[in-house]
């Protein structure tokens, strides 16, 4: 690892006056130390957010369910409020990595990487969610831009993800039998105004996939997800899945999670 | 006393390693140490044109950076292939040289080019990367199957074949064939898997320049072996002034038997910079560069009557070593596979012909089981596919074709001086409730799940030795064992191993046989190994080796302690030596009540005179002190046997396979501690299922490695494993003493042709390991087609 100016900031100002282009802010480190250490990455300066009191907490209030970036995977994963309004978003946290990373690692940290095979994606499109930064409120559906790539600017810091709280909702995931990341996860939520069926792992980075979505608005049920035509034009393809493979769970996971709400 | 053989004591090697304070060659440091970075190949095949050091040399904390000219110039000889195998045609195997750091080519990704030795890791880490190479990259050679066909790697070495042997007699297997109602034929890749010991390898020399001492701190199996190859062949230091200490090893599976180019240059650096030299490897260098197990590619065919009975068998394997003969990459596919590979039947003809080819992997060598998981795996789904193609019971057909008569002379090579087959299987049919899977299919089907069963019969030769056989077929060392037995004059006891452990659990296990023998209580025993400063020369852990050889070099030090006891003990109470019996820690003298414990003869032996109250003269002639040493070779291997059988469901829309039930009934002759050797069976059987469903090394078109790390590389964990069955049966060995076999690799060995048995019967397709969720899924949507285009 080479060596780097590390800094502690207390307030979401201070830290973000610490930015530069050959920064990052430190949220979980679950990525970004690992890639240090393996010289995949370096930096000036890191800049650990997570003294920021305000980035913390898990709120419910009306229609919503809003999580600070800082909040780490087993705290909304035992959150009783997270449990009540939105039961399948904890048992999703409760699914990532094991518990040194569960401990570790935050909701905004998980979504500023925007990993191809994270779950937490899935989860701000199905849920309709609002990104907070520290200047503007972005729509999930176009925060996240590709593989590792978000709409955020230099310098920006997520303050806190609003989920909005669906009427059903669950969230199934086929993991890697290496990595136990998701070679596919499919986050369905039935909202007022329609389904959302979310995907993660399949492609470059997760997305709605419309098909699905507008047939289970018309018929929540498995048997209109048998329907739907899934491509695998565009899906990841590797040792572990090919694109054909990654197509058909798609499938077979919207059907378990359909089933499971 | 009562017998501690046959009991479950308790591990007393845990409480150290579970609490941490374990040492190992990471955790041993000297002052002013070095560290040392190597500078590896990132190319599969290429020529060196040039390296260019300069700007590393002068890079902040740098000592040297060394590279293969600095070694050829030091005159230190390359890495030694220690098994000499002949072809068919009997001409000598042909192996390319093995420099510790390459001059001229590298062969595959990760072969040692250069060494940077700085005042800290980071600073060898940071100039490593300004080490400057000039490759002329080369095609790779990668495909086990097409190495004879491709670019010759070697200039010497045609079509880059090693040697193409043969064991059996193919006339005779013809005529078994001509004779034959029915020939069942089968094609199999055995997939290249990765050892993946929990501690990676790592070396720390010392060398003393006014000694003239190098001090080898190493993650060995084998220090003994590693000092002998390091001082004859490498040339690093005589013997004398070279000591190996191998200490707690966290695991080797076969991968640490034999020193690597990094114990011999970290030992020539430590003499060159005289400094000590410290290396340990990352996980990414363990997957580039630990030896790889397996990779064969097989052919085979079984000649069979109607009725079921096995006439012959034939076997022709193509087995990938990699990039250089490594010290046992070429018994592992010839010796350690071929006798093997005709399973535990009565075969009237075989034969296996085994073509090794070098291609631009990381090399291959012995990994658990070592050539009889390949066998058996051959074997065994041979004769289950025979069960399907006749319409017989797979029970049934291997009942069939058991030999019952021991000892029995299997058909290659060996006399298996003993077993019971039939009692085996039948006892694994009854634990594993063989008459009752019909009934858990439909009960998996009402769950949409496929449930399939398979089963394994094996037996396996280990407890590697006799030398004088061993040595018959080519090998380069002996492989008896050693052990020395020092009673302490306050009457405890200290057992010198020339064997090691690194898991296998010698603290307790050796120390209740050295208990029983001497009567001494267990904690009055300590076990040491992995020292060659400490006790006598020895040939390490492998091969399920350590019990029935070192056990029993355990057992003949402690017949000579009670031989000069008996003698003391004689004078002392005045009877005649003959009338003199020991029991329980107690010489007593026939008929009489005069008795003296073993613990007074010890202080006797080391105070012999009389003084005061001591009265301890001993018998004219003997020598004071109390130790003995024993050097054990057996007269035969050891043959452990056993029937497995394996459950799977599958689910037909995703593919993924679980193991559900798994009973496994294994004979490995008397049992010392039952808890060990259940801990041994359940780590064979995670490996042996590991190799079956998950794990796969997987190289690129190009030669890279693409499965380097563990988000590719599929280890098995806990939760993909049921509760396993385990029960024994017991045919005690007749070539030692105690009776044993061996039982270390049996799991491994056992288990990926009982799970994929399994699989192959739950979806009724063949299928080549590792058995993948999507491999099984589209195997199932296959069937699907197939079976809709039928109706």
């Amino acid at each position: 690892m080479k060596t780097f100016n590390y800094h502690s900031p207390k307030e979401t100002k201070e830290a973000t006056k610490l930015a530069s282009s050959n920064s990052v802010f430190l949220a979980g480190g679950m990525t970004t130390i690992p890639s240090m250490k393996l010289g995949l990455a370096s930096y000036k300066d890191v800049i650990n957010i997570k003294g920021i009191k305000k980035l913390s907490g898990i709120k419910v209030s009306g229609k919503t369910l809003k999580i600070g970036a800082t909040t780490k995977h087993a705290e909304v994963a035992q959150s009783k409020e997270v449990k009540k309004s939105i039961p399948s978003l904890a048992a999703l946290a409760e699914g990532i990595g094991d518990p040194q990373v569960r401990n570790r690692g935050t909701i905004g940290g998980s979504i500023a990487n925007n990993d191809p095979a994270a779950d937490y994606p899935s989860a701000c499109i199905a849920l309709n969610a609002t990104i907070h930064t520290d200047r503007r409120k972005i729509d999930a559906d176009k925060f996240f831009r590709g593989m590792f790539e978000t709409c955020l600017k230099t310098g920006e810091i997520i303050e806190s993800i609003e989920f909005e709280i669906p009427a059903k909702s669950n969230y199934q995931k086929f993991p890697n039998p290496a990595s136990r990341y998701a070679i596919v996860g499919v986050y369905v939520a039935k909202h007022k105004g329609g389904v959302n069926v979310a995907v993660t792992g399949a492609k470059s980075c997760a997305y709605n996939d419309k098909d699905l979505s507008s047939a289970l608005t018309k018929n929540f049920s498995s048997s209109a997800v048998q329907n739907v035509r899934v491509s695998p034009s565009g899906m990841n393809s590797d040792i572990h899945a090919s694109a054909e493979y990654r197509a058909n769970m798609v499938k077979v996971f919207a059907k378990k999670a359909v089933e499971a709400c | 006393m009562a017998s501690l053989v046959g009991s479950r004591v308790e591990r007393k090697e845990d409480k150290k390693l579970l609490t941490g304070r374990g040492k190992y060659t990471a955790d041993v440091n000297f002052v002013n140490q070095a560290y040392a970075y190597f500078v590896r190949s990132p190319h599969a095949r290429a020529e060196i044109k040039k390296v260019d050091i300069s700007k590393a040399s002068k890079a902040s904390g740098v000592v040297a950076v060394l590279t293969g000219a600095d070694i050829s110039n030091d005159k230190i000889g390359g890495l030694i292939a220690g098994w000499r195998i002949k072809s068919e045609d009997g001409s000598d195997m042909k192996v390319p040289a093995h420099p510790p750091l390459a001059s001229e080519t590298v062969n595959y990704v990760g072969d040692h080019v250069a060494v940077v030795i700085a005042d800290s890791l980071d600073e060898a880490r940071n100039a490593a990367e300004l080490v400057k190479v000039d490759y002329k990259v080369l095609k790779a050679v990668v495909s086990t199957q097409d190495a004879m066909n491709s670019d010759q790697i070697y200039k010497d070495i045609p079509k880059n074949l090693c040697f193409d042997w043969l064991l059996g007699d193919r006339a005779k297997v013809k005529e078994a064939f001509d004779k034959a109602d029915k020939v069942i034929k089968i094609d199999l890749i055995n997939n290249r898997l990765i050892p993946n010991a929990m501690e990676p390898r790592a070396a720390n020399a010392d060398y003393n320049p006014s000694t003239e001492e190098i001090t080898l701190y190493t993650t060995s199996q084998n220090p003994h072996l590693a000092r002998i190859i390091i001082s004859a062949f490498n040339g690093v230091a005589p013997e004398n002034k070279l000591r190996v200490i191998a200490p707690d090893v966290g695991g080797g599976f076969g991968s640490k038997i034999y020193p690597y180019a990094e114990e011999v240059v970290c030992s020539w650096a430590a003499k060159k910079i005289e400094r000590p030299v410290k290396w340990v490897a990352d996980r990414t260098e363990s997957f580039l560069s630990d030896c790889h197990g397996r990779d064969h590619v097989t052919h085979a065919e079984l000649a069979v009557k109607n009725d079921g009975t096995f006439l012959g068998f034939k076997n022709e394997t193509i087995a990938n070593i990699g990039a250089y003969a490594s010290v046992f990459a070429t018994v592992t596919p010839t010796y350690l596979f071929g006798p093997c590979a005709t399973g535990v039947y009565k075969m009237p003809a075989a034969y296996s012909n085994v073509k090794a080819v070098f291609t631009n992997t990381a090399p291959v060598d012995a990994y658990r089981g070592a050539g009889r998981p390949e066998a058996t795996y051959t074997i065994e789904t041979l004769v289950e596919k025979a069960a399907r193609e006749l319409g017989m019971d797979p029970a049934e057909i291997r009942m069939k074709n058991f030999p019952t008569q021991f000892p029995y002379q299997q058909t290659l090579v060996h006399s298996v001086d003993s077993g019971d087959y039939v009692t085996g299987l039948n006892k694994a049919m009854e634990v594993g409730d063989y008459k009752g899977f019909e009934k858990r299919k439909k009960e998996s089907a009402s769950r949409g799940k496929l449930r399939g069963i398979g089963l394994c019969s094996y037996f396996e030769a280990c407890g590697i030795a006799p030398s004088p056989v061993v040595m018959m077929l080519g090998c380069g060392i002996g492989l008896w064992e050693s052990a020395e037995v020092r009673f302490n004059p306050t009457g405890n006891v200290t057992v010198f191993t020339g064997s090691h452990s690194h898991g296998q659990g010698h603290d307790t296990t050796f120390a209740q046989i050295a208990a029983d023998q001497l009567g001494v209580p267990i904690e009055n025993i300590e076990i040491s190994h992995g020292d060659t400063d400490k006790g006598p020369f020895g040939y390490g852990t492998y091969g399920s080796r350590s019990l029935t050889v070192g056990g029993t070099a355990i057992v003949k030090a402690c017949d000579k302690i009670i031989a000069k006891g008996k003698r003391v003990a004689a004078k002392m109470l005045e009877a005649n030596v003959d009338d003199v019996e020991f029991s329980n820690g107690e010489f007593v003298v026939a008929k009489s009540n005069k008795k003296k414990t073993i613990g007074e003869i010890a202080f006797a032996c080391y105070l012999p005179g009389t003084y005061g109250e001591v009265k301890s003269p001993l018998p004219e002639g003997e020598e004071p002190g109390l130790k003995e040493t024993s050097f054990f070779d057996p007269a035969n291997f050891s043959f452990p046997a056993g029937s497995h059988i394996c459950e799977v469901e599958v689910d037909p829309e995703t593919g993924e396979t679980k193991v559900v039930k798994y009973t496994a009934i294994d004979d490995f002759g008397t049992i010392i501690n039952p808890l060990v050797v259940e801990g041994q069976v359940h780590g064979g059987l995670a490996q042996g299922i590991g190799q079956a469903l998950y794990e796969n090394c997987h190289y690129d078109e190009s030669g890279q490695l693409v499965t380097a790390s563990y988000m590719d590389y599929t280890m098995p964990r806990a939760d993909n494993f049921p509760d396993f069955d385990l029960g024994f049966t017991c045919t005690p060995a007749t070539s030692n003493p105690l009776g044993t076999k061996g039982c270390g690799e049996a799991g491994a060995i056992a288990a990926p042709p009982a799970v994929m048995n399994a699989v192959m019967n739950a979806i009724g397709t063949e299928i080549s390991m590792p058995a993948t969720a999507e491999k099984v899924w589209k195997a199932c949507n296959e069937n699907k087609k197939t079976n809709s285009e039928a109706a």
